[in-house]
């Protein structure tokens, strides 16, 4: 195995931790508007994420920063092709951080109300675009020789990639209402329990459409095993919380997301891009990578520092293990 | 002149825009962190409750800052990718494993402890939630390392070779990148002027509760530590800057010369006080000069040749072939006038509070002040200053604030503007750099769009920023007083409201 698939397999890996965690917390801020009937419910959403959503949006810089390391090339065309979605994922985040922090900073009723407007439609809209970008660069997108992306924005949408958005949207808030069910007490646990429910079912439809379709588009035996797996596990999420396991339904929607980037990437591989134009401009972990000297020292870094990030990261849950409910709401100050 | 932007130029106004924005909260995230962090220690070990309270109010403030870096840091991570594709192309074997250093080690260090420190007052043991925030600390000033790690190889290009095949920059010595003396020297002098960032705010938000007598003993001690630390800041920012100017003068000559608006070589050479260049005759009209200066600044000896801006041009010229090697002279000789006026500006502020706030040393018994009262400004032993010097004092020390975020805003512009046309020294224009495949309209829609957003959050950021900053320290709680001794907490009332939340 070369260290281009390693690090092939370690960027899947990234993208499947920050689907994974983010997941929930888009899931979380969706949630605020599906399942929060006033603001002290909606408050008790959001601080079932406040200690960590931080940390889980650092899985994307690290995406990030190991992709444009790693495969050079892949980072420049994906990110300079994919422009406008970025842009607008992008702007998000950026508002989406101000938001969580600065909501409660102030008593006033309107500026608690806006700052909530943005936490619903800054979770939303990524939750649908990375769904939209990783479509995209699964089916190939019209990439030239000079590996640069010649497509417009609106190549962009296509059934196909649309159903991809509405895939991520549905699975987040799944995975969302599950973490819900599993941190929260009271009556807005038995909802959230509830909602989890339907959106499974969407969620489950959508994914069997979507997942299928690229199992025969660009799938081979791997992926199908991915597919069946991601399949299996979010029907297993979807009887779990139905009988009140949250646990291990959290457990499974995980397993459901990270199945579903790993048929993504299965899908992809040898290729990190292909072009729709022609077979042979396709950016492969070969023509997109970087030297190995640079990967020897990237996979260093990780080997030693992954771990300690995941017991860290991992430690923080444990100590805001506990349950929260309306009563557990501080006065605003 | 041209007078249609042309793709570059609107990325670069991108760029330009959003990462001094991004870099006015960076330097106050580094050095809060630290203060915080050292306040929050006195706390731990002197029980004594105005540590604790002062701990609370800075800490306050700065997660309101800190919000904003990370949001705008965000932008930092993708633009290379967005907007400088053939840039990214050129340099991600190099440039990209910092970055992801920089996420892997220090974001991840940063954005999981800060949450167990704004969270965490109830649910962690003392000491443990204490070194919560020293990993913050320790975290920020992680990524200032790697972040100036790449780009001082923007700046000094070392440790690789340019492979003709793939076209591209690749690593050879990843250790002499992150050694390299430019990186080393840079971090220095990053470190050193975002302690004096924070050290100015600190005195600042004091200075406004200290001249109207209230929150006196929080503010008296966050005073005289935003005094003490602008002191030693600021003068170690000298020294590191008159190493940075060395290593500058060694490694990109065109930058110091246009620093100085030399234009043609002189040994000994001056250094320029004032001076109206007329850039396309290439001299200066106007020139007000201290001989021999420049000279030491450069090469540590007061008769050295300083090669000039033309003659640089034509040595350029002659190893990379035609074309203009000149920056842009106005901005980068009043830029670093303005980095070195504004931070001198602080220090100076800083080391005058610090002889007028003393209350020992030199000052006569009847004019000692004790912990509670408002210290009284003694310019000797025997002479206070008068109400009115002493509500001037007060007014410049608030006003200090805003001075190291424009001298660390000019000496970033003037660091990369100065390098231009370059983006990689000697390597890789900034004309080459830019994506091939993105518009103008792409590029000034997302200009515009991050400008905008920038500017409201900015109101809102301020407009926060003054409510705690006036409404001073809070009174402490009881939860406040009894941390948890088990970590998860220790309450055994299962509905007890969480000590924070959003």
């Amino acid at each position: 195995m070369h260290l281009h698939d390693v690090w092939f397999v370690l960027i899947a890996v990234l993208w499947t931790g920050y689907f994974f965690l983010e997941g929930f917390d888009f899931g979380i801020g969706i949630l605020t508007k599906l399942l929060a009937r006033d603001r002290p419910e909606r408050r008790v959403l959001i601080n079932t994420i406040g200690p960590v959503w931080d940390g889980n949006e650092v899985w994307l810089l690290t995406a990030g920063g190991a992709t444009f390391a790693a495969f050079p090339e892949w980072y420049a065309t994906l990110f300079s092709g994919f422009y406008l979605p970025l842009l607008i994922i992008l702007l998000c985040l950026i508002v989406r951080v101000v938001a969580f922090e600065y909501r409660s900073k102030r008593s006033e009723d309107r500026w608690q109300t806006s700052w909530e407007q943005v936490i619903f439609w800054s979770s939303l809209l990524p939750s649908v675009l990375w769904g939209v970008a990783f479509a995209n660069m699964v089916r190939g997108v019209k990439i030239d020789a000079n590996r640069e992306y010649v497509g417009t924005f609106w190549d962009l949408l296509n059934v196909y990639s649309i159903l991809g958005g509405l895939v991520t949207l549905t699975l987040f808030t799944f995975h969302g209402a599950v973490f819900a069910a599993l941190k929260t007490v009271g009556d807005i646990r038995t909802r959230a329990r509830r909602l989890a429910f339907r959106l499974g079912i969407t969620a489950a439809v959508l994914a069997v459409l979507f997942l299928g379709w690229t199992q025969k588009d660009s799938g081979d035996g791997t992926t199908l095993g991915a597919l069946i797996v991601a399949v299996v596990a979010l029907v297993a999420a979807v009887r779990m919380i139905w009988i009140g396991r949250e646990g291990w339904s959290f457990v499974f929607s995980g397993i459901t997301i990270a199945a579903s980037v790993a048929m993504l990437f299965l899908a992809l591989f040898p290729n990190v891009m292909p072009s729709s134009l022609n077979a042979a401009w396709n950016l492969t972990v070969t023509n997109a990578s970087a030297t190995p000297y640079t990967l020897r020292i990237m996979t260093w870094c990780a080997a030693v520092a992954t771990p300690v990030v995941l017991i860290y990261q991992g430690w923080t849950y444990w100590v805001f293990r506990k349950r929260i409910g309306t009563q557990h709401i501080a006065e605003v100050h | 002149m041209q007078l249609s932007l042309e793709t570059v130029d609107v990325a670069r106004w991108q760029f330009g825009i959003t990462t001094v924005y991004h870099f006015l909260f960076v330097p106050l995230t580094i050095s809060l962190s630290a203060l915080t962090a050292v306040l929050q220690t006195a706390w731990v070990r002197s029980k004594n409750e105005k540590y604790l309270r002062a701990t609370k109010f800075w800490g306050k403030l700065f997660l309101i800052n800190i919000a904003m870096g990370v949001a705008t840091g965000i932008v930092q991570e993708f633009q290379f990718g967005m907007n400088w594709s053939d840039y990214s192309r050129f340099v991600g074997d190099i440039f990209g494993a910092p970055l992801a250093f920089e996420a892997l080690i220090a974001f991840f260090f940063e954005s999981t402890f800060i949450g167990l420190w704004i969270f965490g007052w109830d649910k962690l043991p003392q000491r443990i939630h204490l070194a919560c925030i020293w990993i913050v600390s320790i975290g920020t000033i992680l990524s200032a390392y790697f972040i100036l790690a790449a780009n001082s190889w923007m700046q000094h290009p070392v440790g690789y070779t340019y492979n003709k095949v793939t076209g591209r920059a690749e690593l050879t010595d990843f250790w002499k990148v992150i050694t390299q003396d430019t990186t080393l020297v840079v971090v220095f002098h990053t470190i050193t002027a975002a302690f004096l960032t924070g050290a100015a705010f600190m005195i600042g938000i004091s200075a406004y509760h200290l001249a109207r007598k209230k929150h006196i003993a929080v503010m008296r001690t966050s005073l005289r530590l935003g005094l003490a630390v602008a002191v030693v800041a600021g003068l170690l920012t000298a020294i590191s800057g008159d190493s940075l100017g060395k290593v500058m003068f060694k490694q990109q000559p065109m930058k110091m010369a246009a620093a100085e608006a030399l234009w043609d070589g002189e040994g000994p050479a001056p250094f320029s006080i004032f001076a109206v260049g007329d850039v396309d005759k290439g001299h200066n009209k106007v020139a007000v000069e201290i001989p021999g200066i420049l000279s030491f600044l450069a090469d540590g000896n007061f008769s050295s040749y300083v090669p000039g801006i033309n003659d640089i041009n034509k040595a350029e010229q002659q190893k990379y072939g035609p074309g203009d090697y000149r920056p842009n002279i106005p901005t980068a000789y009043w830029g670093f006038r303005w980095m070195i006026g504004f931070g001198m500006t602080s220090f100076a502020v800083g080391l005058a509070g610090l002889w007028l706030t003393r209350r020992k040393l030199w000052v006569a018994e009847e004019h000692r002040t004790g912990e509670d009262e408002a210290p009284k400004l003694m310019l000797t032993r025997n002479t206070p200053f008068g109400d009115r010097f002493a509500a001037w004092y007060w007014r410049i020390a608030l006003w200090t604030m805003v001075f190291p975020l424009l001298a660390n805003s000019w000496g970033w512009i003037f660091t990369e503007t100065g390098r231009q046309p370059w983006a990689v020294y000697g390597l890789l224009r900034t004309s080459d750099a830019v994506s091939p495949n993105v518009s103008t309209g792409e590029v000034f829609g997302s200009l515009i769009a991050f400008t905008l957003l920038y500017a409201v959050l900015a109101v809102v950021e301020i407009k926060l920023l003054l409510k705690y900053a006036k409404a001073g320290p809070p009174e402490l709680t009881d939860s406040d007083r009894n941390p948890p001794t088990k970590i998860g907490g220790d309450s055994t009332d299962a509905d007890r409201p969480m000590a924070f939340s959003y």
